[in-house]
C-alpha cells in the first residue's frame, strides 16, 4: 500500500528514532568501564575496577533492596486498586462517573513535585501509621501505579465485547467463576503489561520520593547522591547497565504475552 | 465446575451462587464495592493531601523558624501573578513543554506508523522492547549522560568536529532542556500512537486506496485523524511531566533556565515556605486542568 | 433525577470540604518543635551503647569512606549521609517530617543559628568530645555554634570560597573577584546557585565602591543590597549556568564549559586529581567563607552513635583526612602534623596553621537579619535575599 519511497524513508526514520533512543544508553553501558572518576569525552581508558567496588557497595544493595521492596507492593497495591477501579468505571453507569475518570489521571497528569508536597504535608500531619520510610514510598508509588493500571485495564475493558460476560451467565457460571474463566483471561495480558509499565514507573521515580522517602534511599535517590557528589561515577553506570541488562527477558515475556485479543484488525 | 456439588462443600458453593445472584440483580452494589476500594485509597490519601497542600498556599511562614502562620491572606498569590519573574518562569516552563510535545508528536508519528504497519510480528516485538526498555534505564543517569553528549568538548561536538561542521555551544541552555526532554518523554508519546495507529483497520486505507486516494492524501485524510487521539493522549504525558519537573533543568539547564518546578523545590525543599510553593504550584495545576478538559473533548482518554 | 444528581454534588463538595477544614484545622505542627532551644534537660554524662546507625546530613565530601568505613567498623553504627549542596537545604532537611529524620548536620554559621531558633538541635555535651580541648581558640565557643555558654554542636572544619580558574584559558592568573564579573569571559563563568551569593557581591562592593559603606557583607540596608542586586544581575549574562551540585562545577570544568568560577576547594581537589589544568586563589577582596559545626538534632534517633561520630570526627587523623580531601581547615589544631605525614605541605596550603589574623580575614557565612546589630535595624533579612536570588537567577 505504501510506495517503496514511503518503506524506504519509514525505515530509515524508524533507524534514527532507535540510534536517539540508544545514544546515551551506549553511553553509560561504555562509561562503566571508565578509568576516570568524572566523565568527559572521549573515554580516557578503560577498565573494570567499577565492577568489583559496585558489588561491594553495601550502600547500593541496600537502595536496591529498597527501590525493589517498594516497587513490588506498588505495583500489587495498583493491580488491585486499578483493575477494581477499571470495572466499576467501564461496567457501571453512575452519577460522577466522569469525575472519577479525571480523578484516576490526576496522579500521572499532575507534576510529580506537587504530588510529594502533598503527601509530605500530609503524612507529616497524620503521623502515626504514615512514618517516613517503606510504607509511605509504597503510599507515594501506589497513586501512580494505579493510574497505569486503571488505564491499561480499562482499554482492554473497552475494547471486549460485554456479550462474552453475558454469554458466559448463560451457560450456568456464577460471578466468581465468569471472572476466573473469562473476565480475568482477557484482561490478563493488559495487566502484565502495565504492571511492569508501573514497576518501571516506581523503580525509576525520583520526584515523589524525594519527598516522601524520609532517610532512607532508594535506587533513584542514591543515583541523585552519587551524580551530586561527582566521585565514584561509574558505580552509578554499572548499575544501570545491569538493570538494563537483567531486564531486558522480562520485557520482552511481556511484550510476547500481550498480544492483542478482542478485535483482530486483520480479519 | 461440578466438583461442589457432591461434596459436603456444597452449602457454601450454593451460598457463593445466591451471593452472585444479589450482585447480578443489583450491579450498582457491585460497582460500589469495586469502586470503593479505590476511591477510599485516592480520597482519603491523594485528594485530601491535595486539598490541604491548595488551602495552605493561603497561609504563610515565619521567616527564621520557618513555622506555618496559619493567617489567611492572598500575599503569596499576589507575588505569584505579578512579579514579572514569576511570569517569566511560567511562560518559558511552558513554551518549552509545548514544543517538547510537537517535537515528540513529530518524531513518533512515523515511528508508529512502522511499527504498527510495516514490522512484521517479530519486529514489532523487538520494537516494543527497544522503546520500553530505556525507561528502566534511570532516568537520571540518562540525563546526565546528555550532559557529556552536548558539553562544549562533549560527544555531539565531537562528532560536527569531525564531520567538517561547526560546533555547537548548546550545553546547559533551554535547547539542551528541549532536546533532553523529547528525548526522555518520547517512548511515552510512541506507545500511544501505536495503540491507535494499531487500531485502523486495514479495510479503512484499503477503502482509501479504492476512492483514488494517493498515499499522502490517505495519511492526512484517514491515519491522521484516527491516530489524533493517541496523539493527544500521548501529550499529556509529555506536556505534564515537561511542565513538572525540576531535575532535568538542574541538570541540563543553564543559567536562564529556571522551571515552575525549579521554584516549587527551591522553595519547599530548600526554603522550607509550602504555602509559596503550593501557590506557584496551582499555575502548573490550572495549565493541566484545563490541558486534560481540551484532551477529554479530543477523545484522548478513549485513547490511553 | 436531575435534583438527585445535584443534591449528591452538594453532598460530594461538602464531604471534601469538611475533610479540608479538618486537616487545616486540627493539623499538627508542620515545622519541627517550636520551644526554643530544643532543651531536653541534662546533658548525658558519658556515651551510652550504640544504636547502630547514624544518619547524617553533610555537604558533599564530607562522607567520604576513607574515614566513615573506620568509623563503622570501630563503632558498629552504620552512617547514612544525605547531601545538601546549600544551608537551606539542610535547614529543611532538618525541619522535614516534623524534626528527628536525621540524627546530625554539618550546618554552616548561615544555618546554625536558624536551626538553633527553630529548636531544631539540641545542646551537646563537650567534656565527651576529647578533641574539643586541643580546638583552635576562636572555635570552641563561637557565637555560630555557642549560645549563652551551651554548645549546640561541635566545630568542625572552616574554608573559604575561592575563585577557581582553568590556567590554561585564563591567562594572566586572576587575582580580583573582577574576572567573575568582567565581560570578556562571558558565558564562560560559574558562581553557586545559592542566596547567600549576594554576600559575595556585597563583599566585592565593599572594596570597589567604598561609599556605599558595607562593613559586613551579611549586614545591607536597603541601598547597599539594591547595589550588590544590580552587580549580580549584571553578571548573569556572563553566567553558562548556576551550579548547584558540586558535580555541576566539576563537569562545567572538566569538559570545556566555563573557565572562572567561584567555587570550594573540593571541586579544584577533585578537579586536579583528574589532571584538569586548575588552580584557585583568594583574590585581593577577601572571601566569604564557611565554618562548619556539627549539630544534633532535638529528636535524634541515635544520639550515642552521634556523640560517638562527633568524638571521631574531631580526632586529629579524621580531621587530617577530611581537611586534605576537600580542601578546608581543621578544627582540631593538632591535625597540622597529621595533616603533613599524609601529604607534606598540605598543613600549610590549607592554613592549618592558621592564624587569628586569617581567621579573621574570611567573612564566614551567617543569616541575614533585619537586626545590622549596631542599633540599626533596616538591614534585609533572609527572606529578601532568598526572594532577590529569584529574581536574579529567574
Amino acid at each position: 500500500m505504501e510506495t517503496r519511497a514511503t518503506r524506504i524513508s519509514l525505515w530509515a526514520w524508524m533507524l534514527l528514532v532507535v540510534l536517539f533512543l540508544y545514544a546515551p544508553i551506549a553511553i553509560i553501558v561504555v562509561y562503566a568501564f571508565n578509568e576516570s572518576n568524572i566523565q568527559s569525552w572521549p573515554i580516557e581508558g578503560f577498565t573494570t575496577k567499577w565492577f568489583a567496588s559496585t558489588w561491594h557497595n553495601q550502600e547500593v544493595r541496600d537502595a536496591l533492596l529498597l527501590s525493589l521492596k517498594a516497587a513490588l507492593a506498588a505495583t500489587a497495591i495498583a493491580v488491585v486498586l486499578g483493575t477494581a477501579g477499571a470495572f466499576a468505571v467501564s461496567r457501571f453507569k453512575f452519577f460522577g462517573r466522569e469525575t472519577i475518570s479525571f480523578v484516576f489521571i490526576l496522579p500521572l497528569a499532575l507534576p510529580g513535585i506537587i504530588t510529594g508536597m502533598a503527601l509530605n504535608s500530609y503524612f507529616v500531619t497524620v503521623g502515626s501509621p504514615f512514618t517516613f520510610g517503606l510504607r509511605t514510598i509504597i503510599v507515594g508509588h501506589a497513586t501512580f501505579c494505579v493510574v497505569v493500571i486503571y488505564n491499561n485495564v480499562i482499554a482492554r475493558i473497552r475494547r471486549t465485547s460485554p456479550s462474552l460476560l453475558e454469554a458466559s451467565q448463560d451457560l450456568g457460571a456464577d460471578g466468581w467463576q465468569t471472572f476466573r474463566f473469562v473476565t480475568f483471561p482477557v484482561i490478563s495480558t493488559a495487566l502484565v503489561s502495565g504492571a511492569l509499565l508501573a514497576f518501571a514507573l516506581s523503580f525509576d521515580e525520583v520526584i515523589v520520593t524525594t519527598f516522601t522517602a524520609g532517610a532512607q534511599n532508594t535506587l533513584p535517590l542514591w543515583i541523585f547522591g552519587k551524580i551530586r557528589l561527582g566521585q565514584q561515577l561509574p558505580q552509578v553506570n554499572v548499575v544501570v547497565a545491569v538493570i538494563i541488562a537483567l531486564t531486558i527477558i522480562p520485557v520482552y515475556l511481556a511484550q510476547r504475552l500481550s498480544r492483542e485479543s478482542g478485535i483482530l484488525r486483520r480479519e | 465446575m461440578t466438583s461442589g456439588v457432591e461434596s459436603a462443600g456444597r452449602p457454601s458453593w450454593a451460598a457463593r451462587r445466591r451471593l452472585s445472584a444479589v450482585f447480578w440483580r443489583r450491579g450498582w452494589l457491585r460497582g460500589l464495592l469495586l469502586l470503593l476500594l479505590p476511591l477510599a485509597f485516592f480520597a482519603l490519601i491523594y485528594l485530601a493531601a491535595l486539598v490541604v497542600l491548595l488551602i495552605s498556599a493561603f497561609w504563610s511562614v515565619d521567616p527564621l523558624t520557618t513555622e506555618l502562620v496559619r493567617t489567611w491572606n492572598l500575599d503569596n498569590f499576589k507575588t505569584v501573578f505579578t512579579e514579572p519573574t514569576y511570569r517569566t518562569i511560567a511562560v518559558r516552563t511552558i513554551g518549552i513543554a509545548a514544543a517538547v510535545t510537537v517535537t515528540d508528536a513529530i518524531v513518533a508519528l512515523p515511528f508508529a506508523y512502522f511499527m504498527a504497519r510495516l514490522a512484521s510480528p517479530r519486529m514489532r516485538a523487538l520494537l516494543f522492547v527497544l522503546v520500553l526498555l530505556p525507561l528502566w534505564a534511570s532516568y537520571l543517569a540518562r540525563v546526565y549522560a546528555w550532559r557529556l553528549i552536548l558539553a562544549k568538548e562533549g560527544a555531539l561536538n565531537w562528532t560536527l568536529d569531525r564531520l567538517g561542521l561547526p560546533t555547537l555551544d548548546i550545553a546547559y541552555s533551554n535547547w539542551a532542556m528541549w532536546i533532553v526532554f523529547s528525548y526522555i518523554w518520547l517512548p511515552f508519546m510512541i506507545l500511544p500512537v501505536y495503540a491507535a495507529i494499531e487500531r485502523i483497520p486495514d479495510s479503512f486505507l484499503e477503502a482509501s486506496t479504492d476512492l483514488g486516494a494517493k498515499g499522502w492524501r490517505t495519511t492526512r485524510s484517514v491515519v491522521l485523524p484516527l491516530a489524533f487521539p493517541g496523539l493527544v493522549a500521548g501529550s499529556i504525558f509529555t506536556f505534564a511531566l515537561t511542565l513538572g519537573d525540576y531535575i532535568t533543568p538542574t541538570l541540563v539547564g543553564g543559567a536562564s533556565s529556571q522551571f515552575i518546578g525549579n521554584v516549587v523545590y527551591a522553595n519547599v525543599g530548600i526554603a522550607n515556605n509550602v504555602p509559596f510553593a503550593a501557590a506557584y504550584a496551582t499555575v502548573p495545576l490550572l495549565v493541566m486542568a484545563l490541558y486534560l478538559v481540551v484532551a477529554k473533548r479530543l477523545g484522548a482518554f478513549e485513547a490511553l | 433525577m436531575k435534583k438527585a444528581r445535584y443534591v449528591m454534588w452538594a453532598a460530594l463538595a461538602a464531604f471534601v470540604g469538611v475533610l479540608a477544614l479538618t486537616a487545616a484545622g486540627c493539623g499538627g505542627s508542620s515545622g519541627g518543635s517550636s520551644d526554643g532551644g530544643g532543651d531536653t534537660g541534662a546533658l548525658p554524662t558519658k556515651i551510652g551503647p550504640g544504636e547502630g546507625a547514624l544518619d547524617l546530613i553533610a555537604w558533599e565530601g564530607y562522607t567520604e569512606d576513607q574515614w566513615v568505613k573506620p568509623f563503622e567498623q570501630q563503632t558498629g553504627c552504620q552512617v547514612n549521609a544525605k547531601y545538601a549542596g546549600s544551608s537551606d537545604e539542610m535547614v529543611t532537611l532538618m525541619r522535614q517530617g516534623g524534626g528527628g529524620q536525621y540524627d546530625m548536620v554539618s550546618a554552616s554559621g548561615d544555618a546554625s543559628l536558624r536551626l538553633i531558633a527553630g529548636g531544631d538541635v539540641q545542646p551537646v555535651n563537650v567534656d565527651l568530645i576529647p578533641g574539643y580541648q586541643d580546638f583552635f581558640e576562636p572555635l570552641k565557643s563561637p557565637p555560630h555554634n555557642t549560645i549563652d555558654g551551651k554548645h549546640y554542636g561541635v566545630s568542625l572544619q572552616w574554608g573559604p570560597n575561592t575563585l577557581l580558574y582553568d590556567t590554561e584559558k585564563v591567562t594572566p592568573a586572576p587575582t580580583s573577584w573582577s574576572a567573575i564579573y568582567d565581560p570578556k569571559y562571558k558565558g564562560e563563568i560559574t558562581v553557586p546557585n545559592n542566596p547567600i551569593q549576594i554576600a559575595d557581591a556585597a563583599l566585592y562592593l565593599s572594596t570597589t565602591q567604598p561609599d556605599l559603606g558595607i562593613t559586613d557583607p551579611y549586614e545591607l540596608n536597603q541601598d547597599q543590597f539594591d547595589a550588590a542586586v544590580n552587580l549580580l544581575k549584571q553578571q548573569k549574562p556572563l553566567i553558562k549556568k548556576y551550579w548547584g551540585l558540586a558535580s555541576d562545577e566539576i563537569d562545567l570544568f572538566k569538559n570545556g564549559d566555563v573557565v572562572l568560577g567561584a567555587s570550594w576547594p573540593y571541586q579544584t581537589n577533585t578537579l586536579q586529581a583528574d589532571n584538569v589544568p586548575v588552580k584557585d586563589t583568594i583574590p585581593s577582596e577577601g572571601a566569604t567563607g564557611w565554618a562548619d559545626t556539627w549539630m544534633l538534632s532535638a529528636k535524634a534517633k541515635h544520639p550515642n552513635c552521634a556523640y560517638e561520630w562527633m568524638d571521631w570526627i574531631t580526632r586529629p587523623v579524621p580531621q587530617a583526612q577530611q581537611a586534605i580531601f576537600f580542601g578546608e581547615t581543621p578544627a582540631n589544631t593538632k591535625a597540622c602534623a597529621e595533616m603533613d605525614k599524609i601529604d607534606k605541605g598540605s598543613c600549610a596550603k590549607y592554613h592549618g596553621d592558621a592564624d587569628q589574623a586569617y581567621f579573621d580575614s574570611i567573612k564566614f557565612w551567617k543569616t541575614p537579619l533585619a537586626d545590622c546589630g549596631n542599633g540599626q535595624t533596616d538591614c534585609k533579612d533572609y527572606t529578601a535575599w532568598q526572594q532577590a536570588w529569584t529574581e536574579i537567577t529567574g
